[in-house]
């Protein structure tokens, strides 16, 4: 059987980043991704990251992609793709590899890195083909370099809803509106405002209320809503539209974390269910972790942290690093995700990653017992 | 439809193949998911539902879905958003959840 360190499951970018950092202190790292090429969601990014340095401001996402899988090779990384994880079974991971035979990999630890999926709202005519995820519809722009229609509806306006619109726009396609339940933007102003300087309109209070088409989408009635979220009669209008983006929000994806063991909490802030862990990221389970979007919806610089710290971690549970070293090393990391989590935005995070980490406390303590 | 300029991405080289949907020739780019290639040319549909026959196409585009299976080289339930295309792949448009392979 493969044996291994570390076993990184998922390389988007908190994977790559903990499978980075735990290379660099002379752990043996296994990354194990079902795709053709590591990266996850950052070969899809067209935009350029702001902040510091630190988080490749000024990059746009598909270039940092390029840097990390650069980086894993030359750490040493031993890198599995078109591999499916179906199973973990103590520390044992059965992988499924170009969908042929499984395969077994033994790790001393896992890092968890599954990421999200996108949540949908249903309404008449959801099922037609032309309606589909916001992220669903970036891939195929901005990877493959196909578009889905011409005319777009998007449904949401957070972060996603709102750099997806703008990204349909420089793909060429029309965006006819964008809808939200909220009577205010999701997102930041900045997106806001770059879509709106192209005449798209963002409709608040707001939604879809059901897809025409017989094949495929071929027309979106949307509806007004009041304070109490209910439709306001008479306010319908039928729009032309070819395809409809739900940006509805993202939820963490847990099914590996549930069968590894982990035991979770349901907190809204960070996306719904999200496995339990401690200051180090480390699961109920001891040597699993969980980092990145499926340890709670954040974003890139968080997901980045996240891993480091992680990778810090398992790096000192290997007896790679000294406690003293890796102290240093995780109060550095600590601060940062901190300061990345300040403002308004960061606050319902800042407490529910607290109760998350009091949770983990609590039931590791009764664990030692 | 494909998108041949953009500000930033840039231009894709890469090589053509030719698959077959329902019988159809298609062009596609080797190593693109089947549903990028298919939506490419047109085509929405990629399965219908069992017993109503409603139409389903691309979703999640990341393989949790399942609504995009459809029958490959003869293999049914194939999710189609993540498998790459070949050279001479055979589509084909898939009736309700086959459990075994094509034919049954």
């Amino acid at each position: 059987m493969l044996t291994t360190d570390v076993a990184v499951i998922g390389g988007g970018v908190a994977g790559l980043v903990a499978a980075i950092e735990a290379s660099k202190f002379g752990a043996r790292v296994h990354l194990i991704d079902e795709n053709a090429r590591a990266g996850g969601q950052l070969f899809k990014q067209i935009h350029k990251f702001f902040g510091s340095h630190r988080h490749y401001a000024g990059i746009r996402g598909f270039e940092i992609g390029e840097k990390l899988l650069e980086e894993a090779q030359k750490n040493g990384v031993q890198t599995l793709l078109n591999s499916f994880v179906f199973g973990i079974f103590g520390k044992e991971i059965g992988i499924i590899e170009n969908q042929t035979g499984a395969r077994w990999l033994d790790a001393k630890t896992i890092i968890l890195c599954c990421g999200a999926s996108e949540k949908m709202i249903v309404f008449p005519g959801w099922t037609l083909p032309g309606v589909m995820g916001a992220g669903a519809a970036q891939t195929l722009i901005n990877v493959h370099h196909v578009s889905p229609g011409k005319k777009f509806l998007m449904v949401g306006s957070g972060n996603v809803g709102l750099v997806v619109s703008y990204q349909m726009l420089q793909a060429g396609a029309e965006v006819v509106a964008v809808v939200e339940a909220l009577p205010r933007i999701g997102g930041w102003g900045v997106h806001a405002s770059k879509i709106r300087r192209w005449g798209v309109p963002i409709l608040t209070s707001h939604t879809v209320k059901e897809a025409h088409g017989k094949e495929r989408v071929e027309a979106a009635t949307i509806v007004a809503l009041d304070e109490n979220w209910k439709h306001v009669s008479n306010s319908e209008r039928t729009l032309e539209a070819d395809v409809i983006c739900l940006a509805v929000g993202l939820k963490p994806n847990v099914e590996l974390p549930l069968m590894a063991g982990c035991e979770t909490m349901f907190l809204e802030e960070l996306g719904g269910r999200v496995p339990i862990h401690d200051e180090n990221m480390e699961t109920t389970e001891e040597g699993i972790y969980v980092v990145g979007d499926c340890a709670g919806i954040e974003e890139a610089c968080t997901a980045i942290e996240s891993g480091r710290l992680a990778g810090v971690a398992v790096a000192e549970k290997l007896g790679y690093l000294s406690k003293d070293e890796a102290y240093e090393l995780k109060v550095q990391i600590r601060k940062i995700l901190d300061d990345l989590r300040g403002g308004p935005f960061g606050e319902h995070r800042v407490r529910a990653k607290q109760q998350l980490i009091e949770r983990a406390k609590i039931l590791k303590g009764l664990k030692d017992e | 439809m494909r998108i041949m300029r953009h500000p930033i991405l840039p231009p894709i080289n890469r090589k053509e193949v030719n698959i077959t949907v329902d019988g159809k020739l298609v062009s596609a780019i080797e190593g693109e998911p089947i549903a990028s290639a298919l939506i490419a040319a047109g085509i929405m549909t990629f399965r219908k539902t069992r017993i109503r026959k409603e139409p389903r196409g691309y979703f999640c585009g990341i393989g949790l879905c399942t609504d995009c299976m459809m029958i490959v080289d003869g293999t049914s339930n194939v999710r189609t958003c993540i498998t790459p295309v070949r050279e001479g792949m055979r589509i084909e448009t898939q009736v309700g959840l086959l459990r075994e392979d094509a034919g049954c």
